[in-house]
């Protein structure tokens, strides 16, 4: 159902807002869940329970020097960080989080953009995504800096096939792209994570590379490439690469519990359903915690051991349950 | 794969019991690890029980510094302005804590036990020019005290030097 341009505005800006809120607030569960893992306390200092550590690290950023290497090409060592900021919360546009609700005598959709291809634009907008991290290593005219981004975006252009073909999966159950419908349909019938599991274990894993975390965190391996693509960033534009890459994660959580996970709906009473969001938020932060968890437990991949995994390992997982899948639903 | 992925999942298991275990983290400035009688800290120059300052201005702990950060300049004691119990006494007398390391060769080389380490080591300052105390800063008792570990258990009981001064 098409909306009046202002209202989607609105929930455009209010939905950017609590996404980058709940970046703020990623940044610190992960270091007091990953500290608790680790026998010992998180930030305690800045806040109560360093809820204020978030906003310190902000000011700290922001009041930090950000310096320009003189060799750095100027209009894409600027523009790179903006991109894949920018192509992170963009994705965000499509994925629902609520039926829809009558506010006075408008209708507010539960979605900022309701795309008949949505599935399409998030994985479009990934791509781009990747064109930041290139593009900001290549620019910033250092050696660490080329290899560090060479290595990255091998890594994710070679996940991103297996995370595409995972969601076929999807698609073909559910019959239709759009993020919208496939939520719609997991009200009526089984979640697609029993039928799928398989897939959602691929797209899950191809999920932790996609945003390079651990165990796939060579990006950010400081023994081996100093910082690599992000290395002569400092200040307020590495914030935002690290903000590029809390926010996919935050994306690709969300995108599973769209796909797989029922999106929005309480699990078996529909009673429940009004109150979409909640839900939505407490799946989000079961994910983000299976996220954290995987960082804390596992050690890192080397480079060709990932490599081989995500060609050799994944990506025939991946077509296979897309075969049997489409298999399965021609005939029966 | 790992060759062992029930081992792997055995693994997260692991983590996610640590959650629930107190963490061994001791924090700072409300619980302070009690240092050793003998730990080397801040330094210290005492006075007799008289009211005289041990030190007579040798110079002997300046010269057994391996930093070279103590500056000793001597003066006489006069009849009328009696410092220390000697011949001279120390005028001035400065420590520069920025290149001090903490060794202790000027505590062994003091022959009066004018100089000894004390426990105190929260000496941090905003300037590099407080760094360097004076002679009166090292007179003074500490104004903060670090709990120590108890001397019975881990020291002599009267300490050597002053039994045999």
């Amino acid at each position: 159902m098409t909306e009046p341009w202002w209202i989607s505005v609105i929930k455009g800006a209010v939905i950017i807002n609590i996404v980058l809120l709940t970046f703020a607030y990623t940044t610190l569960i992960e270091r007091k869940a990953m500290a608790r893992m680790q026998l010992r306390y998180g930030p305690n200092r800045a806040g109560p329970y360093g809820l204020l550590q978030p906003i310190a690290d902000l000011i700290k950023l922001v009041r930090k020097e950000s310096f320009f290497p003189t060799a750095a090409i100027d209009l894409p060592y600027i523009l790179a960080p903006v991109v894949s900021a920018f192509t992170a919360l963009a994705a965000f546009a499509v994925i629902p989080f609520g039926n829809g609700w009558n506010i006075w005598h408008y209708h507010v959709n539960g979605v900022v953009a309701d795309v008949p291809i949505s599935l399409i634009l998030v994985f479009a907008l990934g791509s781009v995504g990747i064109y930041g991290f290139i593009v900001g290593g290549w620019a910033s005219e250092s050696k660490y800096s080329l290899l560090g981004s060479m290595r990255t975006c091998a890594q994710l252009v070679s996940y991103e096939v297996s995370l595409a073909l995972s969601v076929l999966g999807v698609v073909i159950t559910a019959g239709s792209l759009s993020l919208v419908q496939i939520v719609h349909n997991q009200a009526h019938s089984l979640w697609y994570v029993v039928p799928q599991a398989a897939g959602f274990v691929i797209f899950f894993i191809a999920g932790v590379a996609e945003t390079s975390r651990a165990p796939f965190d060579l990006p950010e391996a400081e023994q081996e490439l100093v910082a690599g693509y992000h290395t002569e960033y400092s200040g307020m534009r590495w914030g935002l690469f690290q903000m590029a890459e809390y926010v996919n994660m935050i994306t690709l959580s969300g995108l599973a519990i769209t796909l797989f996970l029922g999106g929005w709906h309480f699990p078996f009473a529909h009673g429940l359903d009004f109150l979409g969001p909640l839900w939505f938020v407490l799946k989000l932060g079961v994910l983000l915690f299976l996220f954290i968890w995987l960082r804390t437990t596992l050690p890192r991949l080397r480079y060709d051991q990932l490599m081989s995994f995500g060609w050799k390992v994944l990506l025939p997982a991946a077509t296979i349950n897309a075969l049997v899948t489409a298999l399965v639903v021609v005939w029966a | 794969m790992s060759p062992q992925p029930l081992d792997t999942l055995k693994g997260f298991g692991v983590t996610f019991k640590q959650i629930f275990k107190k963490p061994i983290t001791q924090q700072y400035p409300e619980f302070k690890r009690p240092v050793y009688p003998r730990f080397r800290g801040r330094h210290r120059l005492w006075r007799h029980q008289n009211g005289l300052e041990k030190c007579v201005g040798c110079s002997l702990c300046a010269a057994a510094c391996p930093a070279d950060c103590i500056r000793v300049v001597a003066a006489e004691n006069t009849p009328e302005n009696r410092v220390s119990p000697g011949e001279r006494y120390a005028r001035i007398y400065e420590i520069n804590m920025s290149r001090c390391i903490f060794c202790g060769y000027c505590e062994l080389a003091c022959p009066f036990d004018a100089i000894t380490l004390g426990n105190e080591y929260e000496l941090a300052e905003y300037h590099r020019d407080d760094q360097i105390y004076t002679k009166d800063m090292l007179l003074a008792e500490p104004i903060k005290k670090v709990p120590v570990a108890d001397p019975d258990l881990y020291d002599t009981p009267i300490p050597y030097y002053e039994t045999h001064s």
